[in-house]
C-alpha cells in the first residue's frame, strides 16, 4: 500500500520531539542534575574535608548519586504521553512498540546520563579523586548510565498507568540497579588502588549488551499492558 | 456475519466479548465493515462504546472473540493493521507545549504521509490557520480537538476509529466533520464512530450497533 517511514527515521523523528518537548520544559532536565550535584556536595560537608576519607568514599559516593538522579528523572520518560492520550498514538503507529522505547530511552540518556557524565569529573576532583580514577569513572559512567536508562524503560512502563506509581516504580528498579553500582564503583575504586578496571568495564559492557536487546522488547510489551 | 465474499477487504470483529471487572459488557458481538462503509455505535454512558473502539483498533483485547482486517487477525498482522488505521480518542494526543504545526508535522513523519497535502492546508482546512505557531496548550478545548481532527487530513489510511468526535465541537466543526467523513468513504475509506449526536453524511449508507 503506502510506504511507511523506515525505523530509523522514525527514532529520529521521535527523539527531535522528545528534545523539543524537553527544550519547552526546561526545569525537567535541570532538576536531576542539581540533586545529582547537591548529593556529592553534601557528603565533604557532612564527612568533613579529609582527602583520604573523601577518596576511599568517592567512587560509590558519585554512583550512588548517579544512580538516584537517574531515578528522578525516569517517571517523566512516558507520563506525560500518557496523560495526554500520544502514547496510545505512539503504539498504534505503523513501527514496532520497541522503536518507541528505544527512542525514548535515547532521549532520556541524552538529557540525563550524557550531563551527568559531563559533570562528574568536577565533582570527583572535589572529592579529591586521582586522575587516573577519573578517566575509569568516566568510562563506567559512560557504560553504565545507558544501562539504567534501560531497565528504568521497563519500570516506568510497568507503572507509567498506576496512580502512585513513584514509589513502586524505585522498588522495581533499584533492585535491578544493583550490578550496575557495583561494577561502576567497582571500576572506579580498583583504579583509585592503582588496579587493573577492565574487568569491572568489561562486566559494564556486557550489561550494556544485555540490557540494550531485551530491554527495549520488554519495556514495549510493559507499555502495551499499560494502555490497556 | 461473514457474508460470503471471497477475501474481506474490512474490518471483521466476530463474537467480541468484553468484561470490565466483573461485568460483561457486551459479548457475541459480531460485525463488520467494507470499503465505503460507516458504522455508528450508539448507546448510552457506559454500554461500552468506548472499550469496543479500543479493542476494534487493538489498543484493548476482547474477553473473547477475534478482530479480523482483510481475513488477518489484527494481533498477527498487527504491523499492516496500524499502517492503515487512526484512532481518535478522548485523549486525543496533541501535545500542549508544542504547536498545532508541530503537533501535525510530527504526527505525519510517523505514519503514511498524504502527499498532495501540506500541512498549513490541512491546518487552514480545519479553520486553524490563524493559530498554527502558538502552543497548544493556549487553545480551547474545541480547537485542540480541530488539531487532532486534522491528522485525518495528512495521513493516507483506510480506516479511522473515531471516539465521540464531536466533543466540544461548534456546528460548524461538527459539519466539517461530517464533510470530511464524506471525502474519506467517497475514496473507498471506512469509519467507525462512536456517537450520541445524529450524523448526516451525504449518500452513505449508514450501519448503525447499538449497544445497551
Amino acid at each position: 500500500m503506502n510506504a511507511t517511514p523506515g525505523v530509523f527515521a522514525v527514532l529520529g523523528v521521535l527523539i527531535r520531539r522528545d528534545l523539543l518537548l524537553a527544550l519547552r520544559r526546561r526545569a525537567q532536565i535541570l532538576n536531576p542534575l542539581v540533586f545529582f550535584v547537591i548529593v556529592v556536595t553534601l557528603f565533604p560537608l557532612g564527612l568533613g574535608p579529609e582527602p583520604n576519607l573523601l577518596q576511599k568514599l568517592a567512587p560509590g559516593v558519585l554512583w550512588v548519586a548517579a544512580l538516584l538522579s537517574a531515578m528522578l528523572s525516569l517517571e517523566a520518560m512516558f507520563h506525560s504521553d500518557f496523560e495526554d492520550g500520544s502514547l496510545e498514538q505512539l503504539l498504534l503507529a505503523p513501527q514496532p512498540a520497541f522503536v518507541t522505547v528505544l527512542a525514548k530511552v535515547l532521549t532520556h540518556w541524552l538529557l540525563s546520563g550524557l550531563p551527568l557524565l559531563l559533570l562528574a569529573p568536577l565533582l570527583a576532583l572535589w572529592l579529591h579523586l586521582s586522575p587516573e580514577a577519573i578517566v575509569v569513572l568516566m568510562a563506567s559512567l559512560a557504560l553504565g548510565t545507558p544501562v539504567l536508562s534501560l531497565i528504568g524503560a521497563i519500570g516506568v512502563a510497568l507503572t507509567v498507568g498506576l496512580r502512585r506509581g513513584g514509589v513502586l516504580l524505585s522498588l522495581l528498579v533499584l533492585p535491578l540497579y544493583i550490578p550496575v553500582l557495583i561494577m561502576g564503583a567497582g571500576a572506579v575504586d580498583a583504579a583509585a588502588s592503582g588496579l587493573a578496571a577492565g574487568a569491572h568495564l568489561s562486566m559494564l559492557g556486557a550489561l550494556l549488551l544485555l540490557s540494550l536487546s531485551l530491554a527495549p522488547w520488554a519495556a514495549g510489551a510493559a507499555l502495551r499492558i499499560s494502555v490497556e | 456475519m461473514s457474508n460470503g465474499a471471497a477475501a474481506p477487504l474490512g474490518l471483521e470483529a466476530v463474537g467480541v466479548e468484553c468484561e470490565r471487572g466483573e461485568r460483561v459488557l457486551f459479548s457475541g458481538l459480531s460485525l463488520s465493515l467494507g470499503p465505503g462503509n460507516l458504522m455508528l455505535i450508539e448507546g448510552p454512558n457506559g454500554s461500552g462504546k468506548t472499550s469496543l473502539l479500543r479493542i476494534l483498533c487493538g489498543l484493548a483485547q476482547p474477553s473473547g472473540g477475534v478482530v479480523r482486517w482483510c481475513g488477518a487477525d489484527i494481533n498477527q498482522a498487527r504491523d499492516q493493521f496500524r499502517a492503515e488505521l487512526i484512532y481518535l480518542g478522548h485523549n486525543h494526543g496533541v501535545k500542549g507545549d508544542l504547536t498545532p504545526y508541530e503537533n501535525l508535522s510530527i504526527v505525519r513523519d510517523l505514519a503514511c504521509a498524504k502527499q498532495d497535502v501540506t500541512l498549513d492546508e490541512a491546518l487552514d482546512a480545519v479553520g486553524l490557520a490563524d493559530f498554527a505557531d502558538r502552543p497548544a496548550r493556549t487553545l480551547s478545548a474545541g480547537q485542540r480537538r480541530r488539531v487532532a481532527l486534522a491528522r485525518l487530513l495528512v495521513t493516507q489510511v483506510r480506516l479511522w476509529v473515531l471516539d465521540e468526535p464531536f466533543t466540544a465541537l461548534d456546528t460548524r466543526g461538527v459539519a466539517l466533520v461530517e464533510r470530511m467523513l464524506a471525502a474519506h468513504l467517497a475514496e473507498s475509506g471506512m469509519a467507525v464512530v462512536s456517537t450520541h449526536h445524529p450524523v448526516a453524511v451525504a449518500g452513505v449508507d449508514i450501519v448503525r450497533l447499538e449497544l445497551s
